[in-house]
């Protein structure tokens, strides 16, 4: 065989070509040691992989902030909050110390921390000059978010269990939490598909399927299929497309849960719940919360968030509403962010006792509740 | 029991790495050799730690026996034989016998005076074995990351490890992979249809050679690799899968613990697009 001969600017294309797949392999890879867990029979392969590097940024995110001291309930009628301050609606029941003591809690998780830190961390909610008036829209936001999260926490215990969620779950200091998603308009550019396939986003890792499951499955109730039950192609209503935007939106709940199939399905038989862990359970039930949360709460909102699209003049960014003028709403990720029991399973609400005291009667000055959503609570 | 009656004559002595002239022997055709004994002995033994597997299963349904690795949490330390102790020593043995089945054919190649290239082909698929069952696990702290052997249940398994990493076919090497399996089928496919159209002429005319086959390819593509050629590209081809599919799987947790098509964001992190 003839050795092969390249003239010298082969060779260097080569040599260069070569240094430039090595520094791709090392610096887009992670590396072992790894961290695995088993969630199924051994040699199935249902495990959770995880990087311990990772993961300790996860924790770090993921911390509690201390309890206030705990505050005493009611001793009597003329102690609740509803008989010491005017216009009180959901927090009437707490005593004045629990009421203050949860107003100071809500300033903490929800207002953003420069305007904490200026000591206006009432004013976010409040007219300084009449704490009782609801003419910052803010306010009247607060209590639909306080009945949600009643709502969540009393009837929704197929998901959030005993540990239950308080604003900080979402929140984090933030006045719009980290993940939301909003419905985009899709404009077609480039090579991106009529359900906006090729459009590269975090939510569905990065991958070709369709960007927004959230719109047909957490807003709508559109059935949530992959795998056929009949032959193709006659009577079969599950399609390809069905399967692609199923697949967007379990890829979108593994994202938000750190966590990947195998954590709810075993992937041998995806549809079979006699072959899935019980975690599959929970998640379905995420998926109804998730969807009844946006329905009853996040989307009346709109004409709020759209009246006040800057938000907080105190806290102009983000945008209050999406592109096409709709609230932000919830999907997964914005309670989950990157763990599969927000905040490591902490359970802060144990140490919010006020927050199982709110009324989720109609209110009686916002605009905010639709009298027909209100009387469904 | 030879085949032919003349087969005897074609028998070499020598050329063995190990036992000397101990093992240098035939039965029937097959030549023994020092690892024709060990793989025997190796095979022997596994096939029985599999068939003791199964009857502790309970079942002799050849799709349905099942011998899975320990649990996660013995790490890489021995189990016991009904919780995983099986796989192991079965896994232990399997390796045993492709290696001496590897190092056989090293002896016949020496035997007879021929290059390594089959001792070094069926090494790869070895290789890809062992990194399955030995280098990923040791890579990721525990034996219980090795595939089970039974016919259904590794299937499970290499659904639940694809699914593990949310879409598998955005994993780099498993691109890699699948390519050079389906080249190596198109380069067989058209390497046989190629030997048979010229081996098989119209009745009455005479067979064609290496000349018409040359000149077919330079027709249709400008270029032949020629007689030599094609074996030397369908062993590469065929290798190149076999190695891209156990460099798949190893980086499929010990160097890569998220979705796959999450890792391609180092091509839409490049400063090329407009709105990143």
């Amino acid at each position: 065989m003839r050795p092969l001969k390249l003239n010298w600017t082969a060779q260097a294309a080569i040599v260069i070509a070569g240094l430039l797949v090595l520094l791709l392999v090392i610096t887009s890879f992670e590396r072992p040691p790894v961290r695995s867990s088993q969630n199924g029979f051994r040699g199935t392969a249902m495990e959770q992989v995880q990087n311990p590097r990772t993961l300790r940024q996860v924790v770090a995110r993921n911390a509690v902030p201390e309890a206030q001291p705990a505050a005493d309930p009611p001793t009597d009628d003329s102690d609740k909050a509803s008989a010491v301050y005017q216009n009180v609606q959901v927090l009437g029941e707490l005593s004045n110390a629990q009421f203050l003591r949860i107003m100071v809690a809500m300033t903490e998780w929800v207002v953003p921390q420069h305007v904490r830190d200026a000591g206006n961390g009432c004013n976010y909610c409040h007219n300084p000059e009449n704490m009782a008036s609801d003419e910052v829209y803010t306010k009247g936001v607060t209590r639909r978010m306080l009945q949600m999260t009643r709502t969540i926490n009393a009837d929704w215990s197929s998901h959030v269990a005993q540990t239950g969620v308080t604003c900080y779950t979402c929140h984090r200091g933030q006045p719009v939490p980290a993940n939301v998603w909003s419905t985009i308009t899709d404009n077609r550019a480039g090579m991106v598909g009529p359900t906006g396939q090729n459009r590269a986003t975090a939510t569905i890792n990065y991958s070709s399927l369709p960007f927004d499951p959230f719109t047909p499955f957490l807003l709508g109730d559109q059935d949530i299929r992959n795998i056929s039950t009949t032959w193709h192609p006659r009577q079969n209503s599950d399609d390809v497309r069905i399967a692609e935007w199923t697949y967007s939106l379990m890829i979108h709940m593994s994202q938000g849960l750190g966590v990947n199939c195998t954590f709810c399905h075993n992937s041998r038989a995806f549809a079979s719940w006699e072959q899935s862990p019980p975690q599959r359970l929970t998640a379905w039930h995420g998926i109804r919360m998730a969807r009844a949360v946006n329905n009853e709460y996040v989307q009346p909102l709109t004409p709020v968030f759209q009246a006040n699209r800057l938000g907080h003049p105190e806290a102009p960014h983000p945008l209050r509403v999406g592109p096409n003028g709709d609230a932000l709403k919830v999907n997964c990720a914005t309670c989950h962010q990157g763990v599969n029991r927000p905040l490591l399973g902490a359970p802060m609400l144990r140490d919010y006792p006020e927050l199982n005291q709110v009324s989720r009667g109609p209110l009686r000055t916002s605009e905010v509740a639709p009298v027909s959503e209100a009387q469904r609570n | 029991m030879a085949m032919l009656t003349f087969e005897q004559k074609y028998r070499v002595r020598g050329g063995t790495l190990v036992g000397g002239d101990l093992f240098d022997f035939w039965i029937g055709p097959f030549w023994i050799g020092f690892f024709g004994v060990t793989t025997a002995f190796f095979t022997v033994v596994g096939v029985a730690l599999i068939c003791m597997g199964a009857a502790i299963q309970g079942t002799w349904n050849p799709w349905l026996i099942n011998i899975p690795p320990p649990d996660l949490a013995y790490g890489l330390r021995l189990a016991p034989m009904r919780e995983g102790g099986l796989w192991q020593w079965i896994t232990f043995c399997a390796i045993g016998a492709f290696v001496s089945w590897a190092l056989r054919q090293a002896e016949i190649s020496r035997k007879l005076g021929m290059g390594y290239h089959i001792p070094v082909a069926y090494s790869v698929a070895v290789f890809a074995y062992v990194t399955l069952v030995v280098i990923r696990p040791l890579l990721m702290g525990a034996w219980g990351h090795g595939f089970p052997y039974g016919i259904w249940s590794h299937l499970d398994w290499v659904s639940n490890v694809g699914y593990q990493h949310l879409h598998f076919h955005y994993n780099p090497a498993h691109m890699l992979a699948i390519t050079f399996f389906f080249t190596t089928v198109l380069a067989l496919g058209m390497h046989g249809g190629l030997v048979l159209s010229a081996a098989n002429p119209p009745r009455g005319e005479v067979m064609k050679a290496a000349e018409h086959e040359n000149a077919y390819f330079r027709d249709l593509i400008g270029y032949s690799i020629g007689t030599l050629g094609i074996h030397r590209l369908g062993l590469f081809l065929a290798l190149s899968a076999g190695f891209w599919s156990a460099v798949c799987i190893v980086i499929s947790g010990p160097f890569w613990t998220r979705g796959w098509p999450e890792w391609w964001g180092w091509w839409l992190n490049l400063p090329i697009w407009p709105h990143r």
